[in-house]
């Protein structure tokens, strides 16, 4: 496991422009093992471009990600390696559509970590039955429901054993009758100890879930506390501003 | 007029097999040569490398903006001049060559197409698994490419079956070389239908062959 005095994620001075949109404008954050960090704020504020650069999905214009301590950008850093231990989940889901849910988990571990396929596939039926999706096992994503797609989703990361999950607003693109399922597998994983960094616009999941809310606004981590300090007694006006409009 | 079609065809139906043979020898060839070139090609067309992109975009543009029986000259009679050491390699190499460069700029384009329509979210989301990024490719990205891109890429295999007959021209044994054999046995046009017909069987072949995989390959709608 990982020294808890090294953050499994470390941004140093991050900034990411789009041409010459500048989204992000320096962050510094520290993300600890075991720790449950929500990241909310405004459309356009940065809060998934920031969570895209954790695993660099998005390359940061400047600044350096670290995880467990190796800056990411590193010519010397194994990036495939690394990533299989940042663990995501995308609002749109991108579950394979060519394979079936069993595949959809096993493929990776066993192209990229040579796991045996047997135990690949006992892993991963475990895995589906924990988040209720036994019976589809050999379904393709097409005959499964949004809420059902996240769920595989998010046990499709989970099977390569990751240090830490990034949910990129997990439940904005589901039905609302779905959306309870799928935050009760993120809390689930939350309470087991995993270390989470979530974008979201669940306000009160957010509140019920998190050790530190981060409010991104402009590029910048406008504000930053536990839930009671930051929901019940904001000091930016933008995050008071930000949640008379979301509450 | 002579002898009629079915004649013809029952006296030199021996002549008729092996052009036919050659045909689909060359036919293969094309194919497989062209669809593993073209899918190279259109991999270096959509790198971030500019050099790179920028070659297969020259290939492209040159391979598909002259005729193929151009660039059957040129490999047949350049080639082998400025390299003498490949003089010993039979000729219809140096067809085939040219055969399988044209087809692969044609196929590099289908395939580019057929990968830039898959959703970006799908190789976010191997990479972001860790991935690699050649894994990604053949096993996320080409399956659901291929399976969007298989009628286009039909026809190119279509096409590709019928311009072997421009093999003819330099004397290989296909289809299209039976007429000149049989032409010697004052056999002018009965042996064009019989051409015909074998290369219409072949082709319709193809494509029920193709609305045959096509059908497998939608198991996951």
């Amino acid at each position: 496991m990982t020294d808890k005095n090294i953050p499994i994620i470390e941004t140093v001075d991050l900034h990411k422009s789009f041409g010459s949109l500048q989204v992000l404008k320096g962050i510094n954050e520290k993300i600890y093992s075991g720790e449950v960090v929500t990241i909310i704020g405004p459309s356009g504020g940065g809060k998934s471009t920031f969570l895209r650069c954790l695993n660099l999905l998005e390359e940061p214009t400047s600044g350096t990600v670290y995880f467990e301590g190796n800056a990411l950008d590193s010519k010397s850093t194994n990036l495939n390696q690394h990533r299989q231990k940042i663990g995501m989940v995308f609002q749109l889901f991108n579950v394979f559509p060519h394979l079936t849910a069993l595949e959809n988990i096993t493929i990776t571990p066993i192209l990229e970590k040579k796991i045996p396929k047997e135990q690949a596939e006992k892993e991963a039926m475990e895995l589906l039955r924990q988040v209720g999706l036994e019976d589809k096992a050999n379904e393709y994503p097409r005959k499964l429901s949004g809420g059902q797609k996240q769920r595989l989703a998010i046990v499709r990361a989970m099977a390569m054993h990751p240090d830490v999950m990034l949910f990129d607003e997990p439940t904005s693109a589901l039905d609302p009758e779905m959306v309870k399922g799928v935050l009760n597998v993120i809390k689930g994983l939350a309470e087991s100890g995993m270390t989470c960094v979530i974008v979201t616009h669940e306000m009160g999941f957010a509140r019920e879930v998190s050790d530190r809310v981060l409010f991104i606004d402009g590029g910048i981590v406008a504000e930053e506390g536990t839930p009671e300090e930051v929901f019940d007694h904001p000091k930016n006006p933008r995050t008071k501003e930000f949640l008379s409009q979301v509450l | 007029m002579g002898k009629g079609i079915l004649e013809v065809f029952i006296q030199y139906w021996p002549v008729f097999l092996q052009g036919a043979l050659g045909t689909l020898k060359f036919a293969a060839i094309a194919v497989l040569g062209g669809t593993v070139v073209g899918t190279l090609v259109s991999i270096l067309h959509l790198s971030k490398n500019r050099l790179l992109s920028g070659f297969a975009g020259v290939y492209v543009n040159v391979l598909r903006g002259t005729p193929l029986l151009v660039q059957m000259y040129i490999s047949y009679f350049f080639i082998p001049m400025v390299i003498p050491a490949l003089n010993s390699i039979d000729k219809i190499y140096y067809v085939l060559f040219a055969l399988t460069l044209n087809s692969s700029a044609y196929v590099s384009e289908v395939i580019r197409g057929g990968i830039n329509a898959v959703d970006k979210g799908q190789t976010e989301a191997a990479r972001s698994l860790g991935m690699s990024a050649k894994n990604c490719m053949i096993r996320i990205i080409l399956p659901q490419a291929i399976k969007n891109i298989l009628p286009a890429l039909a026809n190119e295999y279509i096409a590709m079956i019928k311009e072997t007959s421009l093999a003819g021209t330099f004397m290989c044994y296909e289809l299209m070389y039976t007429r000149t054999l049989l032409a010697n046995k004052y056999l002018v046009w009965q042996p064009l239908f019989i051409i015909a017909a074998i290369y219409l069987v072949m082709t319709l072949s193809l494509s029920w062959l193709v609305k045959v995989l096509e059908k497998r390959m939608s198991v996951s709608d």
